[in-house]
């Protein structure tokens, strides 16, 4: 018997999708379905105001902290956000960050310092030179992105300002104005939001302060104008929409460690040993990446980045996680 | 008072069946669009536990709506709507094995004895084997007098998701929605006691 084996063949004219039309096919299967039309407007909205034009920050990529990791798509980093100051749910941020008024916005930068001073974005974008940094985000959740931010070392700042001797912390707080900000009416946490870290943590060259994403200045969603990112830190560290950084003699009382003391630490560092009370910090899901057929994958010990361990020598961080 | 025929009972049946799997649909149909926000898989645990709790509440209104209204044909759906609190709890733990621990039940078993709040989600989740296995009529007959004991779980049931739920919110202190769903709840329960201790009044007079 012949047996006729089905052979590649170049496929006709006819047969080859148009790339125009191959490349449309998300919009096609939007337009398929039809149904839950006012919140899919409201989220289309939202995402214009997502891709309205921002403007462009002149960084220079350091290869000293770009992670090898693939970036999470902006649409991702920009609709999914935890910013309780609008909102509990995670696409509360996109939708109703916009209220937020950016323009004219300062950081009052005080105490155990011989230089306070009031700074204003654009004073705030020449301490030093911009840089672009690809970090991981470990949010305590247990889902992960890589953002590219745009910044310098915190460090930079605090040397501007001088700090004196009794120095020992670094606190931030959020703006907090209920006016802007429909979430700060609600009770889950004790407003404004603090964070805080010891000022050795804050020198630390990979603490950045942020001033832009994806080549271009923050969206509301993500903490405009300014923030840190820590990135070996859970995510809620790294305040957002910063209207002070003041330094203290004591530990700054933050603002998820007086919500929950045995839930969130005052370090929370990223651990994958020491878990949630509720959830195991093990693994965690890549936003964009692990999707319905992949395992999670592995937590690493300070999210990857080993260069902080040296802060810590000495400590049970099981103790003080 | 309205009392549906044969036919009429067969269509509000049908169009139930077609409601209750509207949750489902949505999930189905966000999906297509891409639409299921940046993290998917959180979207459908969360949705598909939300909708178990609402079934259960919907499951636990028939007995009080029926004692006041003295529609007695709503114990008709009842099993339905049982059935698909079911249905959407299967979905709930699904979700939890496959995407939370890649089938490893090994790494699940540790995690429902570790974690209070997946223990009695989990337990919940349990109980509600036995009472969707006895729902067919044969069963009934079978279990007779001892049915209505068995399905006397479901108040346990009811009470053991609500603490579940309660205590996945409390880490955040986003209580608003545990609130609405859980004062529901124990009207619901409380509804039980009251029809009890009335008909025990009545019966010792």
């Amino acid at each position: 018997m012949l047996i006729k084996r089905a052979r590649f063949t170049e496929p006709l004219p006819s047969e080859i999708t148009p790339r125009a039309l191959f490349e449309s096919r998300r919009e096609f299967m939007q337009q398929l379905a039809v149904g839950s039309i006012a919140a899919s407007a409201m989220l289309d909205s939202a995402l214009a105001q997502n891709t309205a034009p921002r403007s462009k920050l002149a960084a220079r990529a350091n290869p000293a902290y770009f992670a090898k990791d693939k970036p999470t798509a902006f649409a991702d980093a920009t609709s999914y956000n935890n910013f309780y100051e609008f909102g509990t749910d995670k696409g509360d941020p996109m939708l109703y960050a916009g209220s937020m008024k950016t323009q004219p916005w300062t950081v009052r930068i005080d105490g155990e310092v011989k230089k306070p001073m009031t700074l204003d974005i654009d004073s705030l974008l020449k301490v030093a030179p911009l840089e672009e940094r690809l970090y991981r985000l470990r949010c305590v959740e247990g889902w992960s992105m890589a953002i590219p931010w745009v910044g310098y070392s915190l460090a930079e700042l605090i040397r501007k300002v001088e700090p004196t001797g009794n120095a020992k912390f670094v606190e931030f707080t959020s703006l907090a104005d209920p006016k802007q900000m429909p979430g700060v009416g609600s009770r889950v946490l004790d407003w404004p939001y603090v964070e805080g870290l010891r000022i050795d943590e804050a020198n630390h060259p990979l603490a950045l302060l942020c001033v832009g994403m994806y080549g271009q200045t923050l969206l509301n969603q993500n903490g405009a104008p300014v923030r840190v990112v820590l990135p070996w830190k859970y995510g809620f560290k790294s305040a957002k929409s910063i209207v002070r950084i003041r330094f203290t003699e004591t530990q700054p009382h933050t603002a998820w460690n007086k919500s929950a003391p045995s839930e969130y630490g005052f370090y929370s560092n990223v651990n994958p040993e020491v878990d949630h009370p509720r959830w195991s910090q093990a693994a965690e899901r890549r936003i964009g990446e692990d999707g319905f057929f992949a395992k999670k994958r592995k937590t690493l010990m300070f999210n990857g980045y080993p260069e902080v361990a040296a802060l810590y020598t000495g400590m049970d961080l099981k103790k003080f996680f | 008072m309205f009392t549906p025929n044969q036919q009429q009972t067969r269509r509000i049946k049908a169009a139930l069946f077609v409601l209750a799997l509207l949750p489902l649909a949505r999930l189905v149909l966000l999906g297509f669009q891409d639409k299921l926000s940046a993290n998917p898989i959180e979207f459908i645990t969360r949705s598909s536990g939300d909708w178990t709790l609402y079934f259960l509440c919907i499951t636990l209104c028939i007995t009080p709506l029926r004692r006041l209204s003295g529609w007695n044909w709503l114990l008709k759906l009842r099993r339905m709507l049982g059935l698909f609190t079911f249905f959407y709890a299967c979905l709930h733990f699904t979700t939890f094995i496959w995407f939370d621990h890649f089938f490893d039940l090994e790494a699940m078993w540790k995690d429902v004895l570790k974690r209070p709040f997946i223990t009695v989600g989990f337990s919940a989740f349990v109980l509600l084997i036995p009472l969707a296995a006895t729902s067919t009529n044969a069963m009934v007959r079978r279990l007779g007098r001892h049915w209505h004991m068995l399905h006397r779980l479901i108040y346990l049931v009811a009470i053991l998701a609500m603490l579940h739920f309660w205590w996945m919110r409390a880490g955040k202190q986003n209580f608003a929605q545990p609130v609405v769903v859980g004062s529901i709840l124990a009207l619901l329960l409380v509804s039980r006691l009251v029809f009890w201790w009335r008909r025990r009044a009545s019966s010792a007079r």
